[in-house]
């Protein structure tokens, strides 16, 4: 028989070590869903790495999927910090992306017209989180329900948006107008799609790392989610911190819509997210909450389903499988998180 | 809004909210049976989906709409299990491991229909179940045809509820799935498996989660889509903590949010046309989370939901 | 007597590093009550728990009746005709009591038999005077009732050995008294009774034969417990004699705190009626009473973490009834909470954290917002160091320390500082003889340094060595204040049961 014994302490490689080993179980047990499909496996991920990551343009397309997730992804892992659970980042991008096309399709300089929709996308993503976590506090209702169910809120309200109001009077799709041509973000490498976004993604995760590590408010966030009485008794506002958290993640998750309408898709239409803010929550657990780790969790789900598109047009096998990957990858990482906490003893049989 | 109030009555419409709330009824007792033994399932989504997708395979190839039932439920039992593995055995975070089953789930349920079907443009159906008169009691006016004139899996739902409080109320079973969930220590040294219970109670969950699913895609829709769940899941997680884990409140709220989904469904049919449809589809969402505020305050959740249970930890 | 119903051979039990139990033999006869004496941490409760199946044991056998068997879980425990009533009560509150009884007892036909479980109680209750409502929800008892109701539910699975953990702690003397008449009838019909205690005078009064543990071994065997003096008991208990540090006398000075007919609402536990009480500077004052009359909301409120419904408080002469946490300890308020663990500390952080956890937004630790790493570092080590907390460092993870060294740290964190005031609850509860002295010695200095100091104990010998004036609480209102020179335990004992209202006005 075997039995979970609490370890004393952790060896530093098990932090780094990890989220590979994690990865590379979902990849085993995944190749078997590829074998079901009848193609090879090897053939199958070569396709799927060679096309994220195998050369200048698929990684710069693999950079551009990350970005919404780096956003989504801190957002997922600062609320995490706090214990405030909030699974609405889906919604809080959405709103994100709906504000900065309200913005952006408003005629102005350029870089005036980004910095308003950043901040405009930022706020609506943040008045969105602000509802479960005001009901948390206020009302004492679950935030991982009402974080879920308003995300169904906002993407029907979205719809309504563009299959009414903003309805495309000329072609009949469910579009939005797109937004001012000056107001598109900036491409950094020509032919690329690689925009400015991406680059605000990359600092902003090095940003959050440092509010959490080493400012008191992150002291506070780690505290109250750690244990919130203890941080009652210590003289931290707990419903005061879990606010300012709820802030601060909807804006993030808010920017994700941000660089998607401002670099990608210049107008908001009704797939404009394909589930970034959920994979937003495996891209935090996979970073272990921390917002440096943050990055690389992103970029290996970006080129997961970059891949998997490629993958499925070479061999057939459906794209679904980046899906799965997902699901999986954060199944495998939450056990391989117990070893953190726990090692596996053999208990010898009673004599 | 007379007319709205005129359609209430109407067959058509109590026939409506009776359909629409037994998946949710199946998903709100197999959410309940969980959560009463300390285990939150946000799997319950992906579950549903999944359970749809698996029974509407089997029902599909075989051409036996039970077969497709049984197989719906068994999938269900199963995905229950590996959220009981990961949260009951394992002790792991329940709502990370929840939102994992979710993508888990899905994931596959996409994955495996479009590997079986492939891509086509119009999604393939099925022969779906045909409502069953039952003789008498069809003839009550009013409520004969929208009650009486059903599904089977409708009339399941309805039998299911005062079952479910049996089991919960009244055997040794219920007891010690309310008590493991309540304090666990206390069921431990009374010699009640915390474990097996819990295992046992969120397989149950799985199950009727996976009734839910097979009713969608089986008697509702009769074909299945990427949105044949689309937050069902999430509503049914919300209406057990509106019924405050018991079977009979359960049931009530849903019948509740039934009512208002109906509603709104008129109301898209009901010459509001210039307002998109969309704009409807919002409501029983937002209804719900109104409701959970109004609600949430007084309810008492089982003590040990989300707790997990060790014995030898000091 | 007769051969020994229970016979535990050799029993070592192992948690990481340290030897909860090592070699103990232990037996006990039909109609024999055994004492079970130890201080806090010396394995007592270890010891009981591998007889009942929690743990396993990692050397030993165990054997009932003469034969040897494995005791895996409660359930085989139980099977084998061991019951046991545990220190913190094994029920589910908002069940009922005949559904708490009825756990895990196969039903009739599918069935929870209600029948069946109906007659087994009202057959306890003939045989041993002990009755309860079966259709009370638990939540509706009082704490005497619910350890009753343990008591029945040992045996109405027909436990021959009843094992109780500590039971005294939570009643009253006048309860104790009911509960050892109750023990003493139960072993006259031939049940064998382990009695745990580190309470040498119930010992003495009640058992027949007692084992004492020090460190997990056995440090003796007493035969005749009832003509064996405490201070051999004692001496068996600790290994030395005990020295208890002497309390010099001082004049106190101006009230540093007063509560003026402090009610409260909302509470878990007791609230709080009409309470008014004061401390003075360089003065202890001790809050006695059995556990739940309100101990918790008192300290509660003066620690700012509830907020009064009525009355007023003040510190120095300044009104601080409405004030947070932050502003109380901004005030000059230490606090050391009831539960370490979970209100004190934060078990899965850093030391260094919980330890500046108070104090993170004030100039010392942080400036702008922005953390000082280095002098929240150099705070913990300096404390580290200043009280002697055994750890690796400071960055090591809180919940790592033992509770001696937990507590430790959270006196250092709020001594740091040199409050005017400390309230503080249960401070040595679960800690070893050494560190509780050391904990004692901290409170003299910081009275004699004008500190004024509320203690909060069950332990009235701890009190009575500490404090200066002892008030006692009783159903959420301060039966009375005694000057410690004219308070025994007796005295007091009769006061906690509200039998009478003495001493000084408030």
């Amino acid at each position: 028989m075997f039995r979970l014994e609490a370890r004393t302490s952790t060896p530093a490689w098990f932090n780094l070590a990890l989220p590979l080993i994690a990865i590379g179980v979902t990849l085993v047990l995944c190749s078997g869903l590829i074998a079901v499909a009848g193609a090879g496996v090897i053939e199958a991920y070569g396709v799927m790495l060679s096309a994220s990551l195998g050369d200048s343009y698929a990684i710069t397309e693999t950079l551009v999927r990350a970005a919404p997730m780096i956003f989504t992804g801190l957002a997922v892992a600062i609320a995490f910090r706090a214990k405030f659970w909030n699974i609405g980042a889906e919604g809080q991008l959405l709103a994100g992306a709906v504000a900065s096309c309200f913005v952006g399709a408003i005629p102005m300089p350029g870089y005036l017209a980004m910095l308003l929709m950043a901040l405009a996308g930022a706020a609506a993503g943040a008045l969105v989180a602000l509802l479960p976590a005001t009901l948390r506090v206020k009302f004492k209702v679950d935030d991982v329900v009402s974080s879920l169910l308003l995300n169904s809120v906002i993407y029907y309200a979205l719809m309504a948006l563009i299959e009414g109001p903003w309805k495309d009077t000329f072609s009949g799709y469910p579009i939005s107008p797109p937004i001012e041509d000056s107001a598109n973000f900036p491409v950094l490498i020509e032919g690329t799609r690689l925009h400015l976004g991406v680059v605000v993604a990359l600092i902003a995760a090095p940003l959050c790392w440092f509010l959490i590590a080493r400012t008191t408010l992150g002291f506070r966030i780690r505290v109250t989610g750690e244990n919130p009485e203890a941080a009652r008794y210590g003289g931290i506002n707990v419903q005061r911190v879990l606010l300012s958290t709820a802030l601060l993640s909807g804006a993030l998750a808010g920017l994700a819509g941000v660089g998607e309408v401002g670099g990608v898709h210049f107008q908001v239409m009704s797939d404009i997210s394909p589930g970034y803010g959920y994979s937003g929550i495996v891209v935090a657990m996979l970073a272990r909450l921390n917002p440096l780790g943050v990055v690389p969790a992103a970029i290996f789900l970006a080129a997961v389903m970059t891949g998997a598109e490629a993958m499925s047009r070479a061999t057939g096998v459906p794209a679904f499988l980046s899906d799965v990957i997902q699901g999986t990858a954060l199944l495998a990482m939450l056990v391989a998180l117990l070893f953190t906490a726990y090692r596996i003893r053999r208990v010898g049989a009673q004599t | 809004m007379s007319a709205v109030f005129e359609q209430i009555f109407q067959v058509g419409f109590l026939a409506a909210i009776i359909r629409i709330a037994t998946p949710l009824a199946f998903a709100t007792l197999g959410e309940m049976f969980s959560e009463r033994a300390g285990v939150l399932n946000l799997g319950i989504e992906g579950i549903m989906l999944l359970s749809a997708m698996a029974g509407f395979t089997a029902a599909s190839l075989s051409g036996n709409l039970w077969l497709g039932v049984l197989v719906a439920v068994l999938v269900g039992a199963l995905m229950g299990a590996l959220h009981a593995l990961f949260t009951v055995a394992l002790g792991l975070s329940q709502h990370v491991c929840g939102i994992g089953v979710t993508l888990f789930s899905s994931g596959l349920a996409y994955f495996l229909y479009r590997l079986i079907f492939g891509q086509q443009s119009v999604p393939p159906s099925i022969d779906g179940f045909k409502p069953v008169p039952i003789p008498l009691l069809s003839d009550i006016p009013i409520l004969g045809p929208a009650v009486f004139n059903q599904f089977t899996l409708v009339y399941l739902a309805i039998v299911a509820v005062p079952l479910a409080a049996f089991v919960l109320y009244r055997t040794p079973w219920g007891l010690s799935v309310r008590m493991v969930g309540e304090n666990p220590r206390a069921a431990d040294s009374a010699g009640v498996s915390v474990i097996a219970t819990r295992f046992q109670a969120v397989i149950l969950g799985g199950a009727l989660m996976g009734l839910a699913g097979a009713f969608l895609t089986m008697a509702q829709f009769n074909a299945f889509t990427f949105g044949v769940v689309s937050g069902r899941g999430w509503v049914a997680i919300a209406l057990v903590v509106f019924g405050r884990w018991d079977p009979w409140r359960s049931a009530g709220a849903a019948l509740l949010f039934a009512f208002v989904d109906a509603l709104q469904l008129r109301m898209q049919a009901s010459g509001l046309g210039h307002i998109p449809y969309e704009a409807f589809l919002m409501l029983p969402f937002i209804f719900t989370i109104v409701a959970m505020a109004f609600m949430s305050r007084n309810a008492v959740a089982p003590s040990a939901l989300l707790k997990p249970f060790r014995r030898e930890e000091r | 007597m007769s051969a020994p119903l229970i016979e535990m051979r050799g029993i070592t039990k192992i948690f990481g590093a340290v030897k909860a139990n090592e070699a103990v033999d232990l037996s006990v006869a039909p109609g024999e009550i055994l004492g079970l004496l130890g201080e806090n941490g010396a394995g007592k409760t270890t010891l009981m728990n591998v007889l009942f199946g929690a743990y396993a044991p990692d050397a030993g056998e165990i054997l009932v009746e003469g034969r040897p068997v494995a005791i895996h879980n409660s359930a085989d425990a139980l099977a084998a005709g061991i019951g046991m009533v545990h220190q913190h009560f094994h029920l589910a509150p908002r069940l009922t009591v005949l559904e708490n009884l009825l756990i895990g007892i196969p039903g009739k036909s599918g069935r929870i038999d209600r029948a069946g479980g109906l007659a087994r109680l009202q057959e306890i209750g003939h045989q041993h005077g002990l009755s309860l409502d079966p259709n009370l929800p638990v939540s509706a008892l009082s704490v005497g009732e619910q350890q009753r109701l343990e008591i029945i539910k040992a045996l109405f699975r027909g436990a021959k050995l009843l094992i109780l953990d500590e039971p005294t702690a939570v009643l009253a003397p006048s309860e104790v008294d009911g509960l050892f008449a109750a023990l003493r009838s139960m072993a006259a019909q031939g049940l064998g009774i382990i009695f745990i205690s580190h309470k040498l005078n119930e010992v003495r009064a009640l058992t027949h034969r007692c084992v004492v543990l020090r460190h997990g071994k056995v440090a003796g065997r007493v035969d005749h417990p009832a003509s064996t003096t405490s201070a051999e008991m004692a001496k068996l208990m600790c290994g030395h004699e005990i020295v208890p540090p002497t309390r010099e006398a001082s004049t106190p000075g101006a009230a540093v705190l007063t509560l003026d007919g402090i009610s409260t609402s909302g509470h878990a536990g007791t609230p709080l009626r009409d309470v008014s009480l004061f401390v003075r500077a360089g003065e202890i004052l001790g809050i006695a009473g059995v556990s739940g009359n309100g101990q918790r909301a008192l300290a509660d409120v003066i620690s700012g973490m509830l907020p009064p419904k009525a009355g007023t408080m003040t510190i120095a002469g300044k009104t601080v009834t409405q004030f947070s946490p932050r502003e109380l300890q901004a005030l000059g308020l230490g606090r050391i909470p009831e539960d370490r663990m979970t209100t004190g500390l934060v078990t899965n952080l850093p030391l260094a954290d919980s330890m500046v956890l108070p104090r993170i937004g004030t100039e010392s630790f942080s400036r702008k917002g922005l953390l000082n790493p280095t002098a929240i570092r150099a705070f913990a080590e300096e404390q580290i160091k200043a009280y002697d907390i055994r750890c690796p460092g400071p960055m090591v993870r809180a919940g790592a320390l033992s509770g001696g060294n937990l507590q430790k740290a959270l006196l250092a964190r709020e001594l740091a500082f040199d409050p005017k005031v400390l309230i503080v609850s249960q401070p040595t509860r679960g800690l070893d003889i050494g560190a509780a002295r050391f904990i004692h010695e901290k409170f003299l200095a910081m009275r004699a340094k004008g500190c004024g100091i509320i203690v909060i104990g069950e332990d009235l010998e701890e009190l009575l060595m500490l404090s200066d004036r002892i008030a006692v609480m009783y159903e959420g209102r301060i039966a009375g204040t005694l000057p410690s020179a004219d308070a025994t335990v007796a005295r007091l004992g009769l006061m906690m049961t509200g039998a009478v209202q003495t001493g000084e006005a408030a």
